[in-house]
């Protein structure tokens, strides 16, 4: 299982290369290069220094005593990627790509964003590494999302609002795509999902699994032995293949991917990629995606802006129909108590993409006894939310 | 007839002829599906030698702003492949032009590889042109189109290598399909200067016809293209005139009246000769 993809990119039916001949030639170079940076020992030392001085890793594996008394059933840990550098587990693939960049010489490199936490890890990759960057994000997701793009700004990127479509993560994707067709030559695209055409998905998949390789590390320290169930939140979902990933091998290890329920998955509103989606093409690659009766691409609602995306990435697709994952779906309530809960009995103020995860962990802990161990990917920090999360309280925040 | 000889036969009357063929792309259901079929009459009537039709996706990657209101314009009208399909239908009992179907590959996937092509061959479509499925994904439509007697239109594009493009070339059918600059479709007010180069370089590696598009959107530009490639696309410059008639009676008069000078300037560009047309690039 742990040998895909195959050499074309494919996870079993899923993934590939779907795009236009223009950008065929740029993936093969891609892929050639990052080929050549895995087996290069000083892409390693670097890529290892920099995780440690620049990112701060090794993340804790928290234990959540609080909340695991208060639950009253299995062991709840944190992996705690939101004391990562810029707040969230975005930066492990942003500090990988931006040093396969500079290796393959690019003055430029370019990004989209949903929630805006991958715009930032990759406006602060530009920064460090002095090139020119351009973040393509949703007008919806500029509005909700204001404190990030003044990040972005302040780290010397050009923010670009995309208004087309739904004017959110998959415009601002189609965006990027149409920028980087035109620039292909002296721009790196920086994909922060693992999602897009081949070798995307892999290459932010390798940059994030040390998550789950530090996880598997430290929870063997701490415990001794394996956990029963990890739980991470999906869309692109490269947070969740990242602490899946090294688990993958070990079947005791349940492995369950939370989505955006949205307003609730009997109606339009949510973006339940897995949950109610089919199979398709979109940017890149073949996976599940929300679309109508003839293939058009579904419009999509979460609370969390880094959640609201109509598909999903190919390997998830795979594990989903292997039966080696589960996926369940959170609904924006459900994700705002989780928020509350994990603030109130721990002191941490959770993303709201990540308290989704948190929801549904804290509905199976219960369910589960007091030996087993759950851990719980806490892909970013709560600061960006707390417009949204107060609006949605009905707080008014003065600015 | 069947139907890839449509397009065979019809690059044969126009090398005979020592003409460079016109083929216009306009949006399926912009601003309706019959305005559609009347456009594809006129385009006929005006100068156009093929018509590729565009099918409406609602995430167009490779589409400049023109055609990307083209296209969801087509979307609000309803032009379904289902609905596009019988449009074609009925249009085949009025013309024999070859008709490409050009979008992106969702809308076919999902409509089922194997159905499309049988329903298409049927309603008298004589080539697929998906934009974002490269040879390399190519398999499980190539099949199936062939079998049903239907070209796959590949494309290349300034960034391909002349070896790739040699293994593309080897396995297209119909004609290939040059994008002109490395970039999405819209009209661009100059065309690369090396466009002819690149041109002369594939003329190498294949006898297939060579049509080139992608910000072609003037007589202009048509007739300089025409003196070297075997087809001029025009797409979004055409957009725009529907954009701007709309529904109105003057829609037909509008687009042809393009189409018909970018005819012209083709033919003349190949009347005066490679020499003359050498002279008039600079």
């Amino acid at each position: 299982m742990q040998n895909q993809p195959d050499s074309r990119g494919h996870f079993g039916q899923f993934g590939g290369k779907y795009v236009a001949e223009t950008l065929m030639p740029a993936l093969f170079e891609l892929e050639k290069a990052y080929k050549e940076a895995r087996r290069d020992p000083a892409f390693k030392r670097e890529l290892a220094e920099r995780s440690r001085e620049y990112v701060g890793r090794p993340t804790p594996l928290y234990l959540c005593q609080n909340l695991t008394t208060r639950l009253n059933g299995a062991k709840i840990y944190l992996k705690r990627e939101d004391l990562c550098h810029t707040g969230a587990h975005k930066v492990n693939n942003t500090l990988g790509q931006a040093l396969l960049a500079v290796r393959m010489n690019k003055s430029r490199i370019t990004a989209e964003t949903g929630a805006g936490q991958h715009g930032v890890a990759t406006a602060t990759m530009a920064a460090l590494f002095q090139r020119q960057c351009e973040v393509f994000m949703g007008a919806v997701d500029v509005e909700r999302q204001s404190l990030n793009v003044f990040r972005m700004k302040l780290l010397g990127a050009k923010v670009t609002s995309v208004d087309s479509g739904s004017k959110s993560l998959k415009d601002a994707m189609n965006e990027a795509i149409r920028d980087w067709i035109a620039t292909v030559r002296d721009t790196y695209y920086l994909i922060g999902s693992a999602a897009g055409p081949h070798p995307y998905p892999m290459i932010v998949r390798d940059f994030q699994s040390v998550i789950g390789s530090e996880a598997r590390r430290q929870v063997l320290k701490k415990e001794g032995r394996l956990p029963d169930v990890i739980v991470a939140c999906v869309n692109g979902g490269s947070n969740a293949i990242g602490i899946f990933y090294p688990f993958l091998k070990d079947a005791g290890v349940r492995l369950v991917g939370v989505e955006a329920a949205g307003l609730g998955i009997s109606g339009p509103m949510h973006a339940a990629t897995m949950t109610l989606g089919d199979v398709g093409v979109l940017h890149g690659s073949k996976s599940y995606l929300l679309q109508d009766e003839l293939g058009q691409i579904r419009e999509t609602h979460s609370i969390a802006a880094g959640l609201d995306y109509p598909g999903v990435g190919p390997e998830h697709a795979y594990l989903k129909d292997s039966g080696r994952a589960d996926y369940h779906a959170v609904t924006d309530a459900a994700a705002l108590d989780a928020l509350k809960l994990l603030s109130e009995t721990e002191g941490i103020i959770p993303a709201l993409e990540s308290s989704h995860a948190l929801a549904h962990a804290f509905k199976l802990a219960p369910t589960l006894g007091k030996e087993q161990i759950m851990i719980v990917n806490l892909s970013g920090r709560g600061d960006k939310d707390m417009q949204s999360v107060a609006s949605a309280l009905g707080v008014e925040l003065k600015a | 007839m069947k139907s890839a000889n449509r397009i065979a036969q019809k690059f044969a009357e126009l090398g005979a002829r020592n003409e460079a063929a016109l083929i216009p792309f306009i949006v399926a259901g912009d601003p309706d599906l019959d305005s559609t079929r009347r456009l594809v009459l006129e385009l006929e009537a005006r100068g156009a030698d093929l018509i590729e039709l565009g099918v409406p996706f609602s995430d167009p990657m490779a589409d400049g702003p023109a055609n990307q209101r083209a296209l969801a314009r087509g979307l609000g009208a309803g032009a379904s492949l289902a609905a596009i399909l019988s449009m074609v239908s009925e249009l085949r009992r009025e013309t024999q032009i070859p008709i490409v179907l050009f979008g992106y590959y969702n809308p076919v996937f999902h409509y089922g590889v194997e159905r499309l092509t049988a329903d298409a061959a049927k309603a008298g479509i004589d080539a697929l042109l998906v934009i974002d499925l490269p040879p390399e994904e190519a398999d499980e439509l190539k099949q199936p189109a062939r079998a049903n007697g239907l070209d796959l239109i590949l494309l290349l594009a300034p960034t391909t290598p002349i070896e790739r493009a040699r293994k593309i070339a080897r396995a297209a059918s119909g004609f290939i399909y040059y994008v002109s600059v490395a970039g999405v479709t819209g009209a661009r007010s100059s065309l690369p200067t090396d466009l002819r180069d690149h041109i002369a370089a594939l003329r190498s590696v294949t006898d297939i016809p060579l049509g080139v598009g992608f910000g072609i959107s003037t007589a202009e530009q048509a007739g300089e293209v025409a003196s070297f490639a075997d087809a001029v696309v025009v797409g979004s410059a055409i957009s725009l005139l529907i954009e701007k008639h709309g529904k109105t009676p003057g829609l037909a008069g509008a687009v042809g009246d393009l189409v018909a000078a970018m005819k012209t300037a083709m033919r003349a560009a190949r009347n005066r000769g490679p020499q003359q047309s050498e002279r008039s690039d600079g």
